[in-house]
């Protein structure tokens, strides 16, 4: 396990999404998977074909090149939300509990760039990061048991498309019509650690056209 | 060329050895719990490592052939019968179409690998065939054998008929020691929480599955309520606020903020996957090179078994 320690989330996202090519680079095939999230990079490897001092030194190796702080960001992906009642059935009680207007909501909601911090609880299932304070919103107090694929939801400071039929506990406040997670494409998602993501508010009528389903 | 599901039994899930290299789209791993049995399972059928089995939890699969192949079975204690006829398991045996395989329920023991020759032609989802029903990836549509279901598998008319000798074969029990190498966030545990967890004997409790196996027992607390979450490795053995520990297995999810007092060494938790629900486990710490020397020795021990041959 590597832990990286930085002042702001947003600097040691940087930094894990750095230390990942590195690893990645330095280890090659004595790799066997690796799990970067929030501050820290998992590195899994065969034990019965290497061994931990050899991989920490190699590991160690690789990360005294990198830069102080690697200033390089990732890409930016900009998902589309149809942001209604009909679709995030959260929206208007959030609106209302923020002392804000819907359209209000959506602005804030529409108005920064988002880092992926982590990808994990589903396949595909990012967790974004940070949304203003204003409409940030606790967990609802009871799960629901079907929350529907490509809601787009709020929890805390964090903000999410579930990639699939689920469980959840977000506040749902719009609908995305991309998939998250295809098993049948590759990579299998459109983000990764370390890539923006910015939301932009469409249509009813474009959602249906792109796809997206009210069901 | 196929086997047809003719009763799919409790829970029987196509696994390979596993999908790695995805764990960063939040996939988790798949393949077979117990990875032991797995291994002799194509051993004995002298497939590559990796081929692709089903693996039975409890029991009552029913298989028809429609082929011409060999098969084998191992794993936990599940009476194995063709065509009515008991037959042993840890051993091969010849099938031709239209002949029934049929599995009971587990003795002793809760997971079964049942293979084929060869093994089964299943299209691999993101490298690998292993069903994680929860991520509905894997399998044939992502999810468990249901009847009906056509598993390909080719003609194969001779193989060599090995089995294993009943001395080597592991011995499933209803207690066990699972050893421990203490993990990265240790020092959140008080020694006398420590002492409580390794001194402690724990119950496999009803919620134990392909993600976890919950124990209950003396809980165990911690100094801190939750860590920003982060990668979960296969055996990382969770504290949540309830201070019950869970072991964490194939299926679990990649990332989680529970700490975590250890991790299980890879080759107990094979064996753990094999107790049932009121079970029990005791904890013994090991350090990391202790860890290293078990699996090489456990890997020797495998692979040295001579076959004994029909």
């Amino acid at each position: 396990m590597l832990y990286v320690q930085e002042a702001t989330l947003e600097e040691a996202s940087l930094r894990v999404q750095a230390a990942v090519v590195a690893i990645e680079q330095a280890l090659g095939p004595d790799l066997v998977d690796l799990v970067p999230s929030y501050a820290s990079v998992l590195i899994l490897y065969n034990p019965l074909q290497s061994n931990q001092i050899t991989i920490a030194r190699r590991v160690r190796g690789a990360l005294k090149a990198l830069p102080t702080l690697p200033e390089t960001a990732g890409r930016t992906i900009v998902l589309p939300v149809y942001y209604a009642l009909e679709a995030g059935e959260d929206l208007e009680a959030l609106a209302e509990r923020a002392g804000l207007s819907v359209d209000a909501v959506i602005a804030l909601h529409c108005a920064c760039d988002y880092r992926v911090y982590a990808i994990g609880f589903a396949p595909g299932f990012a967790y974004l990061g940070e949304v203003d304070e204003r409409i940030a919103a606790p967990r609802l107090a009871t799960p629901r048991p079907h929350v529907p694929r490509g809601a787009v939801a709020i929890a805390d400071r964090q903000t999410a498309v579930y990639p699939s039929v689920s469980p959840g506990g977000w506040n749902l406040i719009g609908r995305c019509p991309v998939r998250m997670f295809n098993p049948d494409t590759q990579p299998g998602m459109p983000v990764a650690v370390g890539d923006s993501v910015r939301f932009e508010p469409i249509s009813r009528e474009r959602f249906l056209a792109l796809g997206g389903d009210l069901a | 060329m196929s086997m047809i599901v003719a009763q799919p039994g409790i829970l029987s899930l196509l696994q390979d050895s596993g999908r790695w290299g995805h764990h960063r789209l939040g996939l988790s791993n798949g393949g077979p719990v117990d990875r032991e049995a797995f291994n002799y399972c194509n051993r004995l059928l002298q497939n590559p490592a990796e081929t692709t089995a089903v693996e039975v939890s409890v029991g009552g699969l029913q298989l028809e052939s429609k082929v011409e192949t060999f098969i084998c079975l191992t794993g936990a204690n599940m009476p194995l019968s063709i065509n009515g006829e008991d037959r042993a398991a840890w051993e091969v045996h010849k099938v031709i179409a239209g002949d029934t395989i049929s599995l009971g329920f587990a003795q002793s023991g809760c997971r079964s690998y049942l293979g084929v020759a060869d093994g089964f032609t299943i299209v691999p989802a993101l490298g690998s065939t292993a069903t994680v029903v929860r991520e509905n990836i894997g399998g044939l549509n992502g999810d468990k054998l249901r009847a009906g279901d056509q598993l390909p598998c080719p003609v194969i008319a001779t193989r060599t008929r090995y089995y294993l000798e009943d001395r080597f074969r592991p011995r499933y029990q209803k207690t066990m020691t699972v050893r421990v190498i203490p993990g990265y966030q240790q020092r959140h545990f008080s020694r006398a929480e420590q002492r409580r967890f390794f001194g402690s004997t724990y119950t496999v409790s009803e919620r134990c599955d392909r993600m976890g196996y919950r124990l209950e027992g003396p809980a165990i607390s911690c100094n801190i309520d939750g860590i920003v979450s982060e990668g979960i490795c296969f055996g990382a053995i969770q504290l949540p606020p309830d201070g019950q520990p869970i072991v964490l297995l194939n299926d679990r999810q990649t990332i989680g903020g529970y700490p975590k007092i250890g991790s299980a060494l890879s080759i107990d938790v094979s064996r753990m996957s094999q107790l049932v629900a009121g079970n029990t486990v005791h904890f013994a710490p090991i350090s990391h090179h202790t860890a290293r020397r078990a699996l090489h020795l456990a890997q020797r021990f495998a692979l040295g078994q001579s076959l004994q041959a029909r």
